[in-house]
């Protein structure tokens, strides 16, 4: 379990790395905290000729919290954003949901850009991004651009970033005033790749449900959201009906089986999680307490 | 009296240095030394047609490549069947590189030695091998039925078959009142030390000897393989254990390929050489354990008590039976746990399938025994509307029948005859601790507020010691050190700790004083192993016997010295006076002294000794005919037989309605192993036992796909449970003495884990209300469970059938 032979390229800034994965093309990889890519590398069951190390790039460790988002730059790490008071206080989802990202070891060095671009149904993060609006900060040879989540992820492990491009940073988009989010997941051990996980946004307007969306974790082959107001919308929020809600997820989502559980548990479990989330909503819990 | 040791829980003088990174493993040795690799096979059973070293050799920094053409003698000879037995009449066993044909994924092919794993590793991948794939037998069921063969000349894939029976079960079956047939399953898990195995070899050219460090479990059984294997004088070779992290029983097996392929390599290239293994190697070239599948049939009384238990078993022994046929064994005869159940006959095949070897994990074939009887205990119960601790009681072998003959063979070929133990204080204890009759309160309210609960039970008993023998040997320096060695091998159980404690008292010297030596074959060349829960058992003995002859033979100096009669002599803290005389004394060390004529002033004990030097006799020897210079002396201990340990343990579960996930709310363990020398690590091995036990119950599995892949060869895919998954465990203790040792020792070490799958299925199925036949059980599996079992009960199904 040693790494084939690469290239070790270590950028200062963004304009260097992209210069060199401009050069090597689909024979590069980034890497920033490597816990999805070294054990492939160790495996070998990734092989890339070039490793552009962005550990070292300027700039890219900023977590900005504005009027509208929560910006992470691609360095911060998984323990830096659940430990940032400011952005639990912004958008309190990101603490709920970064909690569960496998365990303190890996989120100590994982970073959570990283984990977006990787772009695995099972990661925590996607579906965050997904459900936030989040918008991908992109930078190319050929400058900077823009993607909103919906557009970022195409399919399981598959983005539609090129391959001269790197992710420098998400903004994950601030939700509206009276948004209460809860983030559940279930796995076989702490810290396992899910079986099944839900985020989730629901809109309150006094006592009434106004809005509620939700994206999954491991039971959809990309992190979309799944408009549950038609089930909700105008329900009091202590009367809520859960079961529509649980035949609504029950249908959205679209899981594979695998050694650790068929995809009819899955289902059902995405659709108890997202139920036994929702119930929990009648009470605003704060973050530091999840 | 000396201050007494034994029976306090000590703490583990190894633990500040392990727990530091302090620790010296395998793999912290040989810097510098050329490093080996595997090409490994891709196929679960496929002929080699060729092998294509292609331009593998024009790396830069290669420096061998071998397959099997190139091993001579009897390196290229199959590797020995450990342990013959009469019922393994098709015993098969690997080549150290594969020579014609692989029957395992993971086989290794071809060796490549290099600079360093790096450099291995890319010359590995640039090695072709062709094959022509066979179809491969995978599972018990395929293996079984015997229309593919593993092994071409192994007729039914069966490698052994072997029937035990003890009265008349044919019989005693006809003329029970109730008979019981249960279908049991357990998957495959395995030992997964933290440290996978790993060899270093260093090739004395000039003194033409071989050392060789190993993480094994036996390093003396490794000398001997190796030397054999390689031709060399015993002389020549050593061996010797650095510090071992966890073994679990897939490092007793030996010798490994590697662990003759790289002391052979050493020796060709003139240079150190080391392999470490690593955990995809682990998972696919070590060794697995415990599937079986298991038929039961019970006949019983009204009242619950077992008049005939006939049981057949399918054992899955993997590609080869190297370690012969230990497990299986094991299963057929340690079943009967605390229990005599009238008549009893088992009947087992193990079958050779297409995939990894099976040979002993913590437990050894022990928890697949005791799962089938505690599940046909409960069978039982349910049947006939009885409390499960009641069928049990009624069931066991009563104190005052020990020693209890079973009637059978144990795996030393010896009779299976319990020592001693108390099973209806034990089982009280634990009613205790649990709260059995408390229980029904707890679920009724559980159950108020929409929680289904169960409770679970098993007990087992363990056969612990097995001989033939370990030795001791205790020395005592002129600075008053204690070097105490023996053979057997330590993996991290406390033995520098536990065998100090014996020592110290037996001698009568500060517990600081003493330093054990394990696992090396300089310090103690006769040994056997590390396994079966023997090594308290057989080294605590073997170095107690020790050193009582060293305080003899101090007593007797001492009294020479001092003039009075060894009978009035003490040791204590390593002053040795006489017995009401304060003030006349002589230490331990000035007495090693004396003990060596040879005695240049070298120290200052050398010159205290000199008061005491007196006259010497000119028509003695300085050395008596009956005796040795110095302070120091080797004993053995072998046992006529083994000891038995036993325990019971419950667990109250939680499974959730609606996701079926299974929560342990709380675990309960009686344990009895005789005199614990150290209580604390006694509890330590329980936890440890547990936990993989806990593993084996709800997390861990071999997921072989049916070409002979195994789908979840890593952390990530294959379970350990974490420490957030182990519950707290509540120990209490019984200590019944075994009468057959000088220490009244049993085994510990792989006590915990035995029943666990036992106990999680039985209160699973008192929370469900459904059998539960097979283990491990997942979350999903339950809740599937659940749909079938609801679609049984379904009035308008059971009309359409």
């Amino acid at each position: 379990m040693k790494p084939a032979p690469f290239v070790h390229h270590a950028p200062r800034t963004v304009e260097e790395a992209v210069a060199v994965l401009a050069q090597v093309g689909t024979d590069g990889k980034v890497l920033a905290g490597g816990q999805s890519l070294v054990p492939l590398l160790s495996m070998r069951l990734a092989t890339p000729g070039h490793l552009v190390d962005i550990g070292g790039v300027t700039g890219l460790d900023g977590l900005d919290v504005t009027d509208e988002h929560v910006r992470v730059g691609a360095l911060v790490r998984h323990a830096g954003l659940e430990r940032h008071d400011g952005a639990a206080a912004a958008l309190p989802l990101l603490r709920q949901a970064v909690r569960h990202v496998a365990h303190p070891a890996i989120r100590t060095r994982g970073t959570t850009v990283g984990s977006i671009a990787h772009a695995d149904p099972a990661g925590e993060m996607p579906a965050v991004a997904a459900l936030t609006g989040a918008v991908v900060e992109v930078v190319g040879q050929g400058g900077a651009r823009e993607v909103a989540a919906a557009d970022f992820f195409v399919g399981p492990l598959e983005t539609t970033l090129a391959p001269d491009e790197m992710v420098v940073a998400v903004r994950f988009g601030r939700l509206p005033a009276g948004t209460r989010t809860r983030f559940t997941e279930s796995a076989r051990r702490s810290g396992d790749y899910a079986l099944a996980g839900v985020a989730l946004a629901v809109q309150v307007d006094g006592a009434t449900v106004a809005g509620a969306r939700a994206s999954f974790v491991s039971v959809t082959p990309v992190p979309d959201v799944l408009d549950l107001t038609p089930a909700v919308g105008g329900h009091p929020v202590d009367d809520l009906p859960l079961d529509a809600v649980a035949d609504a997820v029950a249908a959205h989502v679209d899981p594979d089986s695998d050694i650790h559980a068929g995809a009819d548990y899955r289902r059902m479990l995405a659709a108890e999680l997202t139920r036994r989330a929702l119930a929990t909503v009648t009470t605003e819990v704060t973050v530091g307490a999840a | 009296m000396t201050t007494r040791t034994v029976g306090e829980g000590v703490q583990r003088r190894e633990d500040p240095r392990l727990l530091t990174g302090h620790g010296r493993y395998l793999d912290d040795l040989g810097r510098g030394a050329l490093q080996a690799a595997f090409v490994r096979s891709p196929h679960a059973h496929a002929r080699i047609t060729d092998i294509d070293i292609g331009d593998a050799w024009e790396l830069d920094g290669v420096e061998a490549v071998y397959t099997w053409e190139d091993l001579p003698g009897r390196v290229a000879e199959p590797l020995p069947v450990l342990i013959p037995h009469p019922a393994l009449t098709h015993a098969r066993t690997g080549y150290c590189l594969a020579k014609d044909e692989v029957n395992h994924v993971g086989e290794a092919v071809v060796m490549v030695v290099a600079r360093d794993r790096y450099v291995a590793e890319d010359a590995c991948g640039r090695i072709t091998v062709r094959y022509e794939t066979l179809p491969a037998v995978v599972g018990l069921d395929l293996a079984r039925r015997g229309e593919r063969l593993v092994h071409d000349d192994v007729p039914g894939n069966v490698a052994a078959n072997l029937r035990q029976e003890v009265g008349d079960v044919d019989a005693a079956m006809a003329a029970a009142p109730n008979t019981l047939t249960l279908d049991l399953a357990i998957e495959r898990s395995a030992s997964m030390p933290l440290e996978g195995k790993g060899v270093h070899a260093r090739w004395d050219t000039d003194d033409g000897s071989l050392r060789l460090y190993s993480s094994t479990q036996t390093s003396t059984g490794l000398r001997a393989a190796v030397a054999a294997k390689l031709d060399l004088p015993l002389a020549k070779v050593e061996v010797v254990t650095p510090d071992v992290g966890g073994g679990f029983g897939v490092k007793i097996v030996h010798p490994w390929p590697e662990e003759v392929l790289v002391p052979w390599a050493a020796r060709m290239l003139g240079r150190d050489v080391k392999w470490v293994e690593d955990r995809r190697e682990h998972f696919v070239s070590s060794a697995h354990e415990r599937g079986q599948l298991q038929e039961v049939t019970v006949g019983f009384d009204d009242d619950g008590r077992l008049l005939a238990l006939d049981v057949r078993f399918w054992h899955d022994n993997g590609a080869y039976t190297p370690y012969g046929i230990i497990v299986p064994i094991i299963t057929a005869t340690q079943l009967l746990g605390p229990y005599k159940p009238g008549a009893y006959r088992v009947e087992f095949w193990s079958v050779y399938t297409n995939t990894v070897l099976v040979t002993p994990y913590r437990g050894a074939g022990r928890p697949q025994g005791c799962f089938a009887m505690e599940r046909t205990m409960d069978a039982v119960a349910a049947h006939l509307g009885l409390d499960r601790t009641e069928v049990r009681r009624r069931n066991f072998i009563q104190p005052d029948e020990m020693p209890y003959d079973q009637g059978l063979m144990f795996q030393d070929g010896r009779p299976l005859r319990y020592d001693s133990g108390d099973f209806p204080s034990s089982l009280q204890k634990l009613v205790d601790l649990v709260g059995w009759d408390d229980f029904a309160e707890y679920r009724a309210a559980a159950s108020t507020e929409g929680r289904t609960v169960g409770l679970g039970i098993g007990c087992y008993v363990e056969g612990t010691g097995v001989g033939p023998y370990e030795g001791g040997h205790v020395q005592v320096e002129t600075s008053g050190r204690v070097n105490v060695a023996t053979g057997l091998t330590t993996q991290g159980q406390g033995h520098e700790t536990v065998l100090a404690q014996v020592v110290a008292d037996e001698l009568g010297v500060p517990f600081e004083d003493v330093h054990v030596t394990t696992g090396d074959t300089r310090r103690m060349p006769y040994a056997v192993g590390t396994f079966a829960s023997r090594g308290a058992v057989m080294s605590g003995n073997a170095v107690a016997l020790a050193a009582r002859g060293v305080r003899a033979k101090a007593l007797r100096i001492a009294a020479d010295a001092l003039e009075v009669s060894p009978d009035d002599l003490d040791i204590e803290g390593g002053v040795i006076s006489v017995r009401g005389a304060p003030g006349t004394s002589i230490d331990l060390r000035t007495v090693a002294v004396l003990s060596n004529p040879l005695r240049y002033a070298f120290d200052v004990s050398a010159q205290a000794a000199t008061q005491f030097a007196g006259t010497f006799d000119p028509d003695r020897p300085p050395v008596a005919d009956d005796d040795e210079p110095g302070l120091e002396g080797q004993d053995f201990y072998s046992p006529t037989q083994a000891t038995f340990a036993n325990g019971m343990h419950a667990a109250i579960v939680e499974t959730d309605p609606v996701t079926a996930e299974i929560r342990i709310l709380r675990y309960c363990v009686v344990h009895d192993c005789g005199v614990m020398v150290n209580p604390m690590i006694v509890e330590g091995q329980v936890h440890g036992g547990v936990a993989q036990g806990v593993g084996g119950a709800l997390y861990e599995r071999m997921v072989y796909d049916e070409s002979g892949q195994l789908l979840n060869a890593s952390f990530m895919d294959f379970l350990m449970p974490y420490a957030s998954e182990v519950p707290h465990v509540e120990t209490d203790h019984l200590e019944t003495p075994s009468p057959l040792n000088p220490l009244g020792l049993k085994g510990a070490g792989e006590a915990g884990c035995i029943p666990v799958s036992a106990v999680i299925a039985s209160a699973i199925e008192d929370a469900e209300g459904f059998p539960v036949r097979s283990m491990p059980i997942s979350p999903a599996e339950l809740w599937e469970l659940r749909r079938q079992h609801a679609s049984r009960t379904d009035p308008a199904q059971e009309g359409a059938s």
